[in-house]
């Protein structure tokens, strides 16, 4: 049997299949993602390339309004930017600046999270006292102050170079807990199995331990957590976009389009703001009716 | 037993060995409730060797500590006082050396959690070759553990499948495999047939026996289940709240128990012969290890109880009459126990 007919066989794919919400968010998903990362190569234009605006084409209305054109077919900005386009090219930054942060809160929480819960005692305790009290402050605080850190460190130029990886590092460091907590939980249950007894019988390290014996049997509640964090950390970096400290306007995300296109609003204008939010919204709900999806798939007690 | 055999050192040998466990509430709380800190004695001073070639089973009730002398035989604990010898040599010492760890494996009781789910079997069987450095790369691995794998009755292209497609018995021989692929001397089994159906049992305990047969294997066999000790075991020790209150030859444990519990362990044993009569259960429950009866710690449940067994903790000295038993009881040294006049019946 080829790899692709036992995957289409398993019981991941089969509940996949009956799940009419999964299918639906998983297309929406995967037409976000695809326009997003393949912008460069599917937008009709380039909103970047300087020479191609021409201002005699801003405040175009979409194609269904009376003045619109099929040229833009969502209309243009102040600029005269195709909008569909500026929305392309920033759900690529704002997908990357997700995924990289939550990758980097994985690695980070899982990190901390094993060797809390494999080491217990003092390492333990100062662990998770200090994702305690980071839990205590709203994860757009704590963004915030690393952000408004590095702003007042660095100089300006300097600053809106690496603006994306403050972000993503504001971003990730921010929701790092959730992660360790998971993976604490599961780690001290796991610890005292007698799988891993056997492996200390043997004389296997603490590490390698965690890594080959601890690790892969913590990956289910992982995978649900890093999903349903994904749609949280684009909307954490929309938000710090559209308070005019996460990306800069010269690398826009759909947050700081949304932000851009605020001020518009009431000269009506609308399609400015309103479009980069539907999509902001159709690519977070997609994501996290996936990661809902994945949860309930993966939990035995609800199959 | 001839004079090379009697010096030969043990290969396992347990000398005074005690494991206490911190069971205090964390600083703050104590404080605040002005307690002191509270220790659980799961094993109180303990000692037996076991020669090799040789079963050395352990039996006794839930909480009396027969686990903890497992994982400590293994080297799981740190003892807290005493010592554990391997060959005569301090267990953490001997498991600093690779060639000496490679002697020592331990089957463990529940089949369901002692093989990591996430595995395959030839994985799970190979990981000590891989640790040990027995075997590399992975073609010699592979065919190595469906060695292993033929050796305990199942088929080498199991190593393929995961723990989940196999029943109980069949884990618990893949957990026999891992064991032995290192080619061990001394294997520690901590119950490991009272998580299996009867019929499977039986099979198990074949299977250890033949290989202790072909193989020279010794045995620390953990149990409380009689019939299984009575079965597999040389010599055979009584546990009680962390001590030993009785060791014999197999046989002549069964046939003279000298410890009034040892006696009362015999008489609930279901027997044919003795169906449809009152049985004695043994009075009370076991009291708390965190705080022990003072002297004798059976004394509350003993009928043979007096002033000393309350006040005097007794010694592991050969009984009067069966030389070769030994057990920890004043009433017995004294000759209260009435064991003459039921010889003599």
């Amino acid at each position: 049997m080829s790899a692709i007919a036992r995957a289409w066989d398993s019981d991941l794919a089969y509940s996949f299949r009956r799940s009419p919400t999964a299918v639906l968010s998983a297309i929406v998903a995967l037409i976000c993602i695809v326009g997003a990362v393949a912008a460069p190569v599917l937008a009709p234009y380039n909103p970047f390339d300087l020479a191609s605006l021409d201002l005699m084409d801003a405040f175009n209305p979409p194609a269904f309004m009376p003045e619109g054109s099929l040229a833009h077919p969502i209309g243009t900005d102040d600029q005269g930017r195709d909008v569909l386009s500026a929305i392309m090219y920033g759900a690529r930054m704002s997908l990357f600046v997700g995924v990289s942060a939550t990758a980097f809160s994985l690695l980070l929480g899982v990190l901390l999270g094993l060797l809390a819960g494999y080491a217990g005692g003092t390492i333990d305790a100062v662990l998770m006292r200090i994702a305690d009290v980071q839990l205590t402050f709203p994860n757009i605080l704590i963004a915030l102050l690393v952000d408004g850190v590095a702003r007042a460190a660095l100089p300006r130029d300097l600053h809106d170079q690496i603006a994306v990886y403050v972000v993503i590092f504001a971003i990730g460091i921010s929701d790092w807990p959730r992660f360790a907590r998971t993976v604490r939980g599961s780690a001290m249950v796991e610890r005292n199995k007698e799988y891993v007894l056997a492996a200390r019988v043997i004389g296997i390290g603490p590490a390698r331990i965690m890594l080959t014996h601890v690790l892969p049997n913590v990956l289910g509640p992982l995978l649900v957590l890093a999903t349903l964090n994904l749609g949280l950390a684009i909307i954490s970096e929309a938000t710090l976009s559209f308070l005019g400290v996460g990306l800069p306007q010269t690398q826009p995300s759909l947050g700081t389009l949304i932000r851009v296109g605020n001020d518009f609003l009431f000269s009506g204008e609308w399609w400015i703001t309103v479009f980069p939010g539907v999509a902001l919204i159709a690519m977070v709900l997609s994501v996290n009716l996936l990661g809902d999806w994945l949860r309930d798939a993966l939990n035995p007690r609800l199959r | 037993m001839s004079e090379a055999k009697a010096l030969e050192v043990p290969i396992f040998e347990a000398r005074d060995l005690s494991r206490h466990f911190d069971v205090s509430k964390p600083a703050l709380q104590r404080l605040l409730s002005r307690e002191g800190r509270r220790t659980l004695r799961a094993v109180d001073g303990v000692s037996f060797a076991i020669p090799r070639g040789t079963t050395f089973s352990l039996v006794g009730e839930s909480g009396c500590g027969k686990s903890t002398v497992a994982r400590l035989a293994v080297g799981l604990y740190p003892p807290s006082g005493g010592a554990a010898l391997f060959e005569g040599q301090e267990l953490a010492e001997a498991r600093k050396s690779v060639a000496q760890r490679r002697r020592m494996g331990m089957i463990f009781q529940d089949p369901y959690a002692s093989l990591n789910p996430r595995w395959r079997v030839s994985d799970i069987v190979a990981e000590p070759l891989r640790a040990f450095g027995i075997a590399e790369g992975a073609a010699a691995l592979r065919e190595k553990a469906g060695a292993l794998l033929r050796q305990v009755g199942l088929s080498p292209a199991d190593g393929g499948r995961y723990p989940h497609e196999f029943s109980g018995g069949q884990r618990q021989r893949i957990s026999i495999a891992r064991a032995l692929s290192s080619n061990p001397d001394f294997l520690v089994c901590d119950e490991p047939t009272s998580a299996l159906d009867v019929s499977v049992q039986a099979q198990i305990l074949n299977l250890m026996k033949g290989l202790q047969r072909d193989l020279g294997l010794t045995y620390l066999f953990i149990s409380h289940n009689l019939a299984v000790v009575r079965q597999v075991s040389d010599r055979v020790g009584v546990m009680y709240l962390g001590r030993i209150v009785e060791a014999a030859p197999a046989e002549t444990l069964f046939t003279v128990p000298r410890h009034p519990y040892t006696r009362a362990l015999m008489e609930a044993i279901p027997d044919l012969d003795m169906a449809g009569r009152e049985r004695q259960p043994v009075a009370g429950e076991v009291p708390s290890p965190i705080d022990p009866p003072s002297g004798c710690t059976f004394n509350p449940r003993c009928p043979l109880a007096n002033g000393r067994c309350r006040a005097e903790r007794p010694a592991l000295i050969a009984a009067r009459g069966t030389p070769e038993t030994l057990v920890a009881c004043h009433a017995v040294e004294e000759g209260r126990d009435g064991f003459e006049g039921r010889a003599a019946a």
